[in-house]
């Protein structure tokens, strides 16, 4: 195995003037300012009115050492701010960085959004040509994979329609269509598999796999999913506010994610208001006290959901996972029975006897409409508790010889 | 330290003029889609599109012939049609105008791009100026017409016309580069633009030829960039009616020398916060 992708010491500093003039979200220079500031310092008028504040340095990432090997399938996780996509970024050139240097080889194919340099007065078929020489694929290398491109995506019929006329599905679908097809070592993608319907989500992680793992190429995906993380990847770079936590095999890595982005209590509590449906609040009962609980032990969860519109058919479910990320267990409860006035309700799911193996959970709460199939809510990483095998004493458990304990007898015969 | 030789691509904070420049080579198809983009999407809605393109000068033409010719008097020159001399000189102004305005709004109306994906950003503001271009086509075709019209036969002097017309080419890519970049730091700078380019029309010799400005004022009035390129259009369209405005050419070549050392030396000098600053 042979590095791909090598970064040593990088970091990438932004400066925040507060003397700058700035329009709402952006901030933009302007002449004038410039002009009367420079104009003010000429003859030291700036002090005498407004102490100019000292800009602040903020390093987005800094110290950043990895190395990518060949055919590596790298996930880059870490909450909002972690500098995730600001790396993302400066490996696919798009921004500098201010000290340290990465190098790789080849060539980077680059997702970072979907539907990037799209026009929307033209057919899918002239988007495809255009998309891919931004994307850096020459004429001849678009004409030879035309006809795969367009299969993928499904817009056979659409191909000289403009595509200001379709949906945002197939958008989505000719756009990660054209971007999987470039020939390039390395591919990168940032979280666009979270627009686009279900089933095409799959069919981009089936191709994205086999990139990776069939072509041997070189793969670095940034997702809030860690069900992808852990399907896609097989090493993952953990960042927190701009520095590496941990660098390594991704079932370790996701485990120290989940550990320190998980609120630790037996209830959870909406922080913000919302007017939307969603979950206001989920408590769960284990058998001990200080969220512990004993295999085979009843358990309870009882979540308060608020809701917003009429539901005909409402579904409220949930997932435990375990600190891997791989779900473990499914409840879930579809009432036809009523229909649901705007309102508040309870609900309360008992387990006789939960079964989990001893280690550590939490939950992954669903709340959709299940007539319509819309998603109304999903909360993830709350109420994490810990199962113990208390009651079995006869060795040592250690947690991976099962996820799940079913309730069994032995017979036994003299033969 | 130890250098993995085979890791060939390296981003610093610094990169060479080298693999600048041999970058934007390798990306030269991507100026070809760029610019076959702006002329489909400016022609998109085909009959109204060209017609438009076609419109447009001879509407201003006319507007010229009635108020500077038919009110103001404003000569001709010796020879040639007052209507043939206006449409030279605003086949050249428009296509610098057009060239100029659209490429300075270029990376931003490209912002979008900028932020997402990665290319030489020069070829942006480079490919924005070809639509320009494609409509100073369709106004030569329009004057060629009225060539017919008026009976007028142009001379072997439009064998030179190629030279101007990268004259101009040059002039309109390299301010337009210069502009672009600074469109992206100053984003009040966009409004200065329109207001010079008006200025422009006036100060430039559309509407009268520049023999009518006085002989000692000739070389300061020369300072205008594009007098030297419509004075040679003149010369190389309307067969030598107008004399060869040799320090008009001169200095025409070096505005477009400075403006694009400048011009390229700043953008480049800025185009690395280009993404953190669009």
């Amino acid at each position: 195995m042979s590095a791909v992708i090598e970064i040593k010491n990088l970091g990438k500093k932004y400066t925040i003037s507060p003397n700058m003039q700035t329009d709402q979200a952006h901030h933009y220079l302007s002449l004038r300012e410039s002009i009367t500031n420079s104009v003010r310092g000429l003859f030291g008028f700036q002090n005498a009115h407004e102490p100019s504040l000292p800009d602040t340095d903020f390093w987005a990432l800094r110290h950043i050492d990895l190395t990518v090997e060949q055919g590596d399938r790298v996930g880059i996780i870490g909450s909002n701010g972690a500098g995730k996509s600001t790396l993302l970024k400066m490996i696919s050139r798009i921004t500098y960085p201010t000290e340290g240097e990465i190098r790789y080889k080849g060539r980077i194919a680059s997702l970072l959004e979907v539907g990037t340099g799209f026009h929307p007065e033209l057919t899918g078929r002239e988007n495809i040509y255009l998309i891919g020489a931004i994307l850096g694929m020459s004429h001849a290398e678009i004409r030879r994979k035309f006809d795969e491109i367009v299969d993928f995506a499904g817009i056979e019929k659409f191909l000289d329609t403009p595509v200001k006329r379709y949906s945002s599905g197939m958008y989505t679908r000719l756009a990660f269509s054209v971007a999987a097809h470039l020939e390039s070592e390395i591919l990168i993608v940032d979280e666009v598999l979270a627009v686009g319907d279900t089933e095409f989500q799959k069919k981009c992680l089936g191709k994205m796999e086999e990139i990776g793992q069939k072509e041997g190429k070189t793969l670095l995906f940034v997702s809030h999913n860690m069900d992808s993380v852990l399907q896609l990847t097989n090493k993952v770079l953990f960042l927190d506010k701009g520095k590496a936590v941990s660098y390594g095999v991704t079932d370790g890595v996701v485990n120290t994610y989940l550990e320190k982005s998980l609120v630790v209590e037996s209830r959870f509590v909406r922080p913000q208001k919302l007017e939307t449906s969603h979950f206001q609040e989920v408590e769960i009962t284990t058998s001990q006290k200080g969220n512990y609980h004993i295999h085979g032990q009843p358990f309870a969860l009882t979540t308060k959901v608020c809701l917003s519109e009429k539901v005909e058919k409402l579904g409220v479910s949930f997932q435990i996972a375990n600190y891997n990320g791989k779900n473990i267990n499914y409840c879930w409860f579809f009432d036809d029975s009523q229909e649901y006035e705007p309102g508040t309700y309870e609900f309360t799911c008992h387990i006789p006897s939960l079964r989990l193996m001893m280690g550590k959970y939490y939950f992954k709460m669903h709340l959709a409409n299940v007539k319509t199939k819309e998603k109304l809510d999903f909360v993830e990483h709350v109420c994490p508790f810990e199962v113990g095998m208390d009651t079995f004493h006869e060795w040592t458990w250690h947690s991976n010889v099962a996820v799940y304990l079913d309730d069994f007898s032995w017979s036994k015969n003299d033969l | 330290m130890t250098e993995n030789k085979d890791l060939t691509t390296v981003i610093q904070s610094q990169q060479g003029a080298e693999t600048y420049w041999h970058a934007l080579w390798q990306y030269r198809e991507l100026f070809y889609y760029l610019a076959w983009r702006d002329v489909i999407v400016r022609y998109k809605e085909t009959i109204i599109g060209i017609v438009w393109a076609l419109l447009r000068p001879f509407l201003t033409m006319i507007v010229f012939v009635v108020v500077f010719n038919y009110f103001a008097r404003l000569p001709s020159l010796d020879g040639v049609p007052y209507t043939l001399m206006v449409l030279t000189g605003l086949l050249a102004w428009q296509c610098f105008a057009s060239a100029v305005s659209i490429s300075s709004e270029s990376l931003i109306a490209n912002a979008n791009m900028i932020s997402k994906v990665y290319f030489p950003r020069l070829i942006i503001p480079l490919s924005s100026i070809v639509p320009s271009f494609m409509d100073a086509v369709i106004t030569l075709l329009l004057l060629l017409a009225l060539c017919v019209f008026y009976r007028f036969m142009p001379g072997w002097q439009i064998i030179v016309l190629p030279v101007f017309i990268i004259m101009l080419v040059l002039l309109s890519a390299s301010i337009g580069i210069f502009l672009s970049a600074l469109n992206v730091i100053y984003r009040d700078f966009r409004y200065v633009i329109p207001f010079l380019l008006q200025v422009g029309l006036y100060v430039s010799p559309i509407g009268f030829a520049s023999t009518i400005v006085p002989q000692k004022w000739q070389i300061v009035y020369a300072l205008n960039p594009v007098v030297g390129i419509i004075d040679g259009f003149r010369w190389s369209l309307l067969a030598g009616a107008q004399a060869f405005n040799w320090p008009g050419f001169i200095l025409s070549w070096v505005w477009i020398i400075i403006s694009a050392v400048v011009g390229v030396k700043y953008f480049r000098h800025v185009e690395r916060y280009f993404a953190d600053r669009i």
